[in-house]
């Protein structure tokens, strides 16, 4: 997609959004835009809103100002299972599995389409939902561990079904946050090849501030800091950026 | 969480009992099993709500006595001269029937209302309480709350509702009669018929996928809500059944007991209702029966014994049960058969389903 002619609007437009925590601005007017199947990785320092940047587009957090749209049509502040019905969804910061559900049924839960109560008296999932959750099981490397409680898996894993949660839901856009908290060197190589393999069916906004981590996963890069848009290029860009420099490094001087 | 090897087909040798029971038993402790069995209703509903969706209530007496007042005031109508005033209304100078007791006369409705009621009145309490995300011990004080406002009101509209006495006095129910030993069999019968149907209904529901998202929202309703699920409803509907469950319980009861008063609806009966199944294991529908059981039957022969010792008895077992046993009798039968079976070298954790992960 070039830049001069968009064929279709964008799939997610951020607008000058405002978060106003008692008179704390979280988010200070910032905007970003992100296309169908695209990787955008979201970085900056400790407190530079980013978390907040995802509860807002998720409808966890009620913005003072500004505009989220999602394929054309305004999101903002709706309730958060609408928002997640028009094809967006987000992996917490620490992991949100369901303890005392084994890994398969996880997954199940997050594959259902119809999600409404009524539609759950029946036994079984339906036949297209078990596949794609066996699909997502290889997808995620879970598949021997489909059985387990989600309680008993390790650290690792357990990020990895949280991002098999998200990807089950066939959201198009898919918000993960720090996805590699907590992982090894290993692990976490292995979630930017997970990753990679999402993209073009799904659009990915990661936030992270591992920058190996951001290196491997190459992608365009928008930099956040005190609730404002810093700046926004490719790695090296904004590696060699003075700006960008100063708010991660700066902070030791003062 | 109820497919545990012991339990899997246990239930045959169980309904096997409950079926020879009335053979085996005098008319009296035929009469209390029977009451029991009652109450063992009302607390499959209390692992729906509680030990499937994690919501602690504390009012649980009010359904079961709305059940009771239902199919009570039908008895107490059905017992009078046509045209004739409840004893305790003439006695309070109400000259007419008020107009809330005028459908009971009729066995249909009475018995309808005994599921419409609660389930309308717990329906919208539930939607009005989880819409506001009211959780937790939140919303475990405002059942307890509802509790004591449902008891003092029946308390205080003595001329209308009985007051402190209740409603007692009845003679027959269709054609059955009440507190003789054939009605007291038949009656058996009945309760046990319908707790088998309430059993296996709940297990079935449990084994649902409405069954996986209502245990899924309780590990984590934030998740299942950025999933795209609307959980409101799904709890809703959870604590809507286990209301449904305690009113039939409690219609049962009354039956067998022969009278409803407030005694079984306020905050301390609520409370027992919730050591029962705290005692028998709140994740297993056979472990609630069992505590109904072995608490009730203990009750009574305390009681009997000791009639001042039962609550502080009820105290103790209840914060032993929180401090050393958190899944009941029934989590603790799992824990040894996973010991055992670990012992036996057989032990294959993938696919259990058992108490143990809520043992952190």
């Amino acid at each position: 997609m070039t830049a001069d002619a968009h064929p279709a609007p964008y799939l997610l437009k951020v607008d000058g959004i405002t978060v106003d925590f008692d008179g704390f601005k979280a988010i200070d007017n910032f905007s970003m835009t992100l296309d169908r199947g695209q990787l955008r990785v979201l970085i900056g320092p400790n407190g530079a809103g980013k978390s907040t940047l995802c509860d807002t587009i998720i409808g966890r957090v009620q913005s003072a100002a500004g505009r989220v749209s999602f394929n054309d049509e305004d999101i903002t502040n709706l309730p958060e299972y609408e928002i997640v019905r028009r094809g967006i969804c987000r992996k917490f910061q620490t992991p949100g599995v369901l303890p005392s559900l084994s890994v398969r049924d996880n997954l199940a839960v997050a594959a259902q389409k119809d999600r409404r109560w009524w539609r759950g008296f029946g036994r079984g999932v339906r036949k297209a939902e078990a596949v794609r959750v066996d699909e997502i099981l290889e997808q995620v490397g879970l598949a021997a561990r489909a059985t387990t409680l989600a309680a008993d898996l390790a650290h690792g894993e357990k990020q990895w079904l949280e991002i098999g949660m998200v990807v089950a839901t066939e959201a198009e856009l898919l918000l993960l946050d720090e996805p590699t908290a907590g992982m090894g060197p290993n692990e976490t190589s292995k979630t930017a090849k997970l990753i990679h393999s999402l993209l073009g069916k799904h659009a990915v906004l990661v936030i992270d501030h591992d920058m190996s981590f951001v290196e491997e996963l190459g992608a365009k890069v928008t930099v956040m800091h005190q609730g404002k848009f810093l700046k926004q290029g490719s790695v090296a860009q904004v590696r060699a950026d003075p700006e960008v420099a100063a708010v991660y490094l700066g902070r030791a001087k003062e | 969480m109820t497919d545990h090897p012991i339990f899997k087909h246990g239930w045959i040798v169980v309904l096997a009992v409950g079926i020879c029971a009335p053979a085996l038993l005098s008319s009296y402790d035929l009469n209390l099993l029977g009451r029991f069995l009652a109450m063992a209703i009302l607390a499959i509903g209390i692992v729906l709500i509680w030990g499937e969706a994690g919501i602690l209530t504390l009012g649980q007496g009010v359904f079961f006595g709305m059940g009771g007042y239902c199919i009570a005031m039908y008895l107490k109508l059905s017992s009078l001269e046509a045209g004739a005033l409840p004893d305790f209304m003439e006695w309070s100078g109400v000259s007419a029937l008020p107009w809330w007791w005028v459908p009971f006369a009729n066995p249909v409705l009475a018995l309808l209302a005994i599921i419409v009621v609660p389930a309308v009145f717990s329906g919208v309490f539930a939607w009005l309480v989880f819409r506001r995300r009211i959780v937790g011990v939140y919303f475990a004080l405002i059942t307890q709350a509802v509790a004591l406002t449902f008891a003092t009101l029946l308390t205080s509209q003595q001329n209308t509702t009985g007051g402190y006495n209740g409603l007692t006095g009845f003679q027959t129910i269709f054609g059955l009669e009440l507190g003789t030993t054939d009605g007291n069999r038949t009656l058996y019968w009945v309760t046990l018929a319908i707790l088998a149907l309430v059993f296996a209904a709940t297990r079935w529901l449990i084994g649902s996928r409405y069954g996986t998202v209502l245990r899924a929202t309780r590990d984590g309703e934030n998740r299942v809500r950025f999933l795209g699920y609307n959980t409101t409803p799904y709890k809703v509907v959870a604590f809507a059944l286990s209301a449904v469950f305690a009113a039939i319980g409690g219609a049962l009861f009354t039956l067998h007991a022969g009278v409803v008063s407030p005694a079984f609806v306020g905050v301390v009966p609520s409370i027992e209702m919730i050591v029962w199944v705290a005692v028998g294991g709140r994740h297993s529908l056979w472990g609630a029966i069992s505590g109904v059981l072995i608490v009730n039957f203990a009750k009574d022969m305390i009681s009997s014994a000791l009639p001042e010792a039962w609550l502080y008895v009820l105290g103790l077992v209840f914060i032993l049960v929180v401090m050393f046993l958190p899944n009941g009798l029934a989590g603790l039968v799992d824990d040894l058969w996973q010991k055992y079976r670990t012992r036996d070298g057989s032990n294959d954790m993938a696919g259990s389903t058992g108490a143990l992960e809520e043992s952190k």
